[in-house]
């Protein structure tokens, strides 16, 4: 077997550079035109914050579009369940837990009532997965349908819940879920635990593909990789350690885009979901359960929608009717700037990641600009309509 | 005009060479104005492609010679075939072109409706249509939706949309493969009514019996090469057959010493039903038993039926089948890909493109997709063991890429059938169906293909290989199965078989005396 060309991977990672390169213009224009505030730690400590609710929503998505379907539902159920852990926290569980285990003090039920409500976010999030996915996949309702009814469904849930009201208060330990910092000790001390991993798991893939006989890349291009890696995180902990530290949702979002990745990398569930995409027939030959396939992805977007809709709560420390509103676009576009390709078949969690970040780069640089809400709007719908164009356009030049 | 020149279309040393093939060499025949004019041969003799200089799909640059219509050289640009239509030449093609949510009236002047004063005159549109069923007897409501209509009326409607373009010269192209023998019947009757009407035929097909019905004259053509042409009253069938397969066995097939063992797999009388028109048997009544270590050839014709029966064998077929499957004497039910893949049974599918390979992803991918649950659990893949796996296969299957990771799209027609085949090889099947394994690759991928399916027959797999290539089945194969309209024509042993043979009988003929099984 030969090795590829320096050239041809450059090439294939052609569109993850692009995309890094679009990420660094935003962000010097972002730059110039607010005199640096952009830049500052306070406001890149926001700007990360603020990605990871669309990041959740991306992750899920990537799998959703790779199959060839859609999911516009996201940002209701989002904000659905939003306010389902608004309404636990606020009414349900601070009356009833008291109620029902007088013993236990503040503190405790404090606890127990982030924990049950976590969890049941987490419940009804699948079960909204279970339902849309049972629809698509085995009612055969096409994905656009189900999910634009699903959309009003879950604003209508949203609106009998709060009555129109904003629901507070949310209890603080629930709001470190999204508010919350790492101590600056701990977040260092995280971080050297992490780049050990990268070095020891770069060293172990080198001697596993020893063991099973194939050529090996030069020590020193895979050090200097795993290098590269460790520098950007440890840059980005010392940048978040000059404000209050690393934030919590990020860590949280970090191990779920790990946790995606490897779902979509190293599991049969993300494996047959490329291949149904890119070939729904040679898929179906292969003795793929499409249906079963497609009924999965869309049981994790609602456990992702569920996670979203959590840490949004948090952010806000309220319930709120608007709560999650229009996030179905900031995804999609993240994906699709991140190189998901809507004909399904091909994308990665990293690149809708990168897509969320710009995303909400976006949007943090055009508040931090004070620009009339109007334009933000306009501004974000055309870069969409952009960012598909581009991937419909790169694929004709093929 | 017609004094001076008796021929309406004359063809004259026409040559077209596509890449590495010649289509069609120094072709010249001549067709009489208002004959029906018969033309026949063997899957990818050039019927086709004399179709595409007609209608100006290959514009007149692109081959060598003359075409010459009504006494004058047709020079299609090749931009539109509508110059064709202008010309006066309509082709029926064997798929319709035809829009189900229209109505009769508004499929024939689709594109070109009556208008005045840009709105659609409907008026004029629905009188014209009348008129025009009625010129012809054709008896369908012009108001009818074409979704509505059975196959042998849609087929009319096609005829009467090219009849309607004042045509002079009708292609028919494999115009009853579609069709039930009733609506043949009522085929046969427009075309001569239309004959009466000075309307000239041509009428391609590989269908003898239908010639002797209707034709008055026939020309035979073989590896586009322009064999006999001939009036019908001295057409003799065997002849005829001769002069289709008489090919040299030019391709080379390498020397196998494979042993045949017991019988593995027996299908007895397996019938399958057309999912778009439940009363009519795609496959019907089919039986045959293979034996480990055994070549079994599906021969046939164009819509004989054997990518049906393959398929239906790989359950994953039409809805409604019948019959029984025995593997090693077992009944078997396979009514899926995940159960046919259970019971070992592989199937390599005819067009690699659209069922066999996802071709933006890579090698590595497409090949271990079927077989993951060899090298997985839920919670993981073992990609290093998917990467040896695979690696294995490509060097056992000599097929040439830089890398695993190389995106499929990129390697050559041979090499991605064999990424197909090697796909199917992982699973380690005890029967290996296989749909025109060598479609579409060259002469020296074909070599290779052979060789692995020898190799796979001395190992014992028992294969099934279904080809529209008469020597490729007789090179390779111990025994060849021949179809035709749906049905098992016979079984021909090797040393039993012959071209003459397989064709008689791919024809629907019987054949003489003790020959027949």
């Amino acid at each position: 077997m030969k090795k590829l060309s320096i050239v041809n991977q450059i090439r294939m990672n052609l569109k993850t550079y692009t995309m890094i390169f679009a990420l660094l213009a935003i962000w010097l224009l972002f730059g110039i035109l607010t005199d640096w505030i952009f830049f500052s730690p306070r406001n890149l400590s926001n700007l990360f914050r603020q990605m990871t609710i669309i990041s959740f929503l991306a992750i899920g998505m990537v799998l959703v579009i790779v199959t060839g379907n859609i999911d516009l539902s996201v940002g209701s159920v989002t904000g659905f369940i939003g306010v389902v852990a608004a309404y636990l926290q606020s009414i349900l569980f601070a009356k009833g837990l008291p109620a029902l285990f007088p013993q236990l003090t503040a503190q405790s039920i404090a606890a127990l009532s982030t924990a049950l409500t976590i969890l049941l976010c987490l419940v009804v999030g699948g079960i909204i997965g279970t339902m849309q996915g049972a629809m698509v996949a085995y009612m055969g309702i096409p994905s656009f349908i189900v999910t634009l009814g699903g959309q009003l469904v879950f604003r209508g849930g949203n609106l009998g819940i709060t009555q129109g009201k904003t629901i507070v208060p949310i209890e603080e330990s629930f709001k470190e879920i999204a508010q919350g910092y790492l101590p600056n000790n701990i977040g260092l001390v995280l971080a050297t635990a992490v780049i050990l991993i990268i070095f020891v798991s770069f060293l172990w893939n080198r001697r596993q593909r020893k063991i099973y006989g194939f050529s090996l890349k030069p020590l020193s291009v895979d050090l200097l990789k795993a290098g590269f890696f460790s520098a950007v995180m440890l840059f980005y902990v010392l940048i978040m350690n000059q404000y209050q530290g690393v934030q919590n949702p990020v860590l949280l979002m970090a191990f779920v885009a790990l946790v995606f990745t490897y779902l979509t990398n190293n599991t049969r569930l993300g494996r047959y979901a490329y291949a149904i995409g890119g070939n729904k027939e040679a898929a179906r030959l292969s003795g793929i359960n499409i249906k079963a396939n497609i009924f999965q992805v869309f049981i994790f977007m609602g456990l992702l929608c569920a996670v979203a809709g959590i840490v949004l709560t948090a952010r806000v420390a309220a319930g709120s009717i608007s709560g999650g509103v229009n996030y179905e676009l900031s995804a999609i576009a993240a994906c699709v700037i991140g190189g998901t390709s809507l004909m399904g078949g091909e994308g990665t969690i990293f690149g809708a990641i990168v897509g969320s970040l710009i995303m909400a780069s976006l949007e943090n640089g055009m508040s931090v600009m004070n620009m009339d809400v109007f334009w933000q709007y306009i501004i974000r719908g055309l870069v969409l309509i952009f960012a598909v164009y581009v991937d419909v356009a790169s694929k004709k030049n093929r | 005009m017609r004094g001076m020149n008796d021929y309406i279309l004359e063809f004259d040393k026409v040559t077209k060479d596509f890449p590495g093939v010649r289509a069609l060499s120094q072709v010249s025949f001549s067709v009489r104005r208002g004959e029906i004019h018969g033309i026949c041969g063997e899957n990818g003799a050039g019927k086709s492609t004399l179709v595409k200089i007609l209608s100006g799909v290959y514009p007149h640059e692109s081959y060598q010679g003359r075409v010459l219509f009504d006494g004058e050289e047709l020079k299609f640009t090749g931009s539109s075939i509508r110059q064709a239509i202008e010309k006066g030449i309509a082709i029926v093609y064997q798929e319709f072109a035809l829009v189900h949510q229209l109505t009769v009236g508004e499929n024939i002047y689709l594109g070109r409706e009556p208008r005045r004063g840009g709105i659609i005159n409907w008026h004029r549109l629905n009188a014209d249509t009348q008129e025009i069923l009625d010129r012809y007897n054709l008896n369908i409501p012009f108001s009818a939706k074409v979704g509505s209509l059975g196959v042998g009326q849609q087929q009319m409607v096609e005829i009467a949309k090219a009849l309607s373009e004042k045509a002079k010269l009708l292609i028919l192209d494999e115009p009853t493969s579609a069709l039930t023998e009733t609506e043949v019947g009522a085929l046969m009757e427009i075309l001569r009514k239309l004959k009466e009407g000075g309307v000239t035929c041509i009428y391609i097909s590989h269908k003898l019996e239908e010639f002797f019905r209707i034709a008055d004259a026939l020309t035979v053509i073989r590896d586009g090469m322009m064999m006999s042409t001939m009036p019908i009253g001295e057409a003799r069938t065997e002849e005829i057959i001769k002069m289709m397969v008489g090919r040299e066995m030019t391709e080379r097939f390498p020397k196998s010493k494979h042993q045949v063992g017991a019988v593995v797999y027996s299908v007895r009388n397996l019938s399958t039903y057309d999912p778009a028109d439940p009363r009519k048997k795609l496959i019907d009544n089919v039986s045959f038993d293979l034996r480990q270590g055994e070549i079994l050839g599906l021969a046939g014709l164009m819509g004989a039926g054997r990518s049906e029966l393959l398929t239906t064998l790989f359950g994953e077929f039409g809805i409604h089948t019948e019959g029984e499957v025995f593997i090693e004497g077992q009944a078997a039910k396979i009514e899926n890909a995940r159960e046919a893949m259970e019971k070992r049974i592989s199937f390599v599918p005819e067009d690699r493109k659209k069922q066999g390979l996802m071709v933006k992803d890579s090698i590595l991918h497409n090949m271990s997709l079927p077989n993951l649950s060899q090298f997985s659990s839920v919670l993981w893949i073992n990609g290093l063991k998917e990467l040896r796996m695979c690696q294995e296969f490509v060097e056992s299957l000599r097929i040439k890429t830089a890398s695993l990771l190389s995106v499929v799209d990129s390697l050559s027609g041979g090499n991605q059938q064999k990424v197909v085949i090697a796909k199917w090889l992982m699973s380690r099947p005890r029967v290996l169906l296989l749909d025109e394994p060598t479609r579409g690759i060259d002469v020296g991928a074909k070599y290779e293909i052979y060789k692995l399916i020898n190799e796979l027959a001395e190992k014992g797999v028992a294969i099934v290989v279904a080809s529209s290539e008469l020597p490729e089945i007789l090179g390779i194969c111990d025994r060849i199965l021949v179809m035709h309209n749906g049905r098992a024509m016979g079984i021909l042993e090797k040393n039993d078989a012959s071209q003459e043979k397989v064709m008689t009988l791919a024809m629907g003929l019987p054949l003489n005396g003790t020959e027949e099984r």
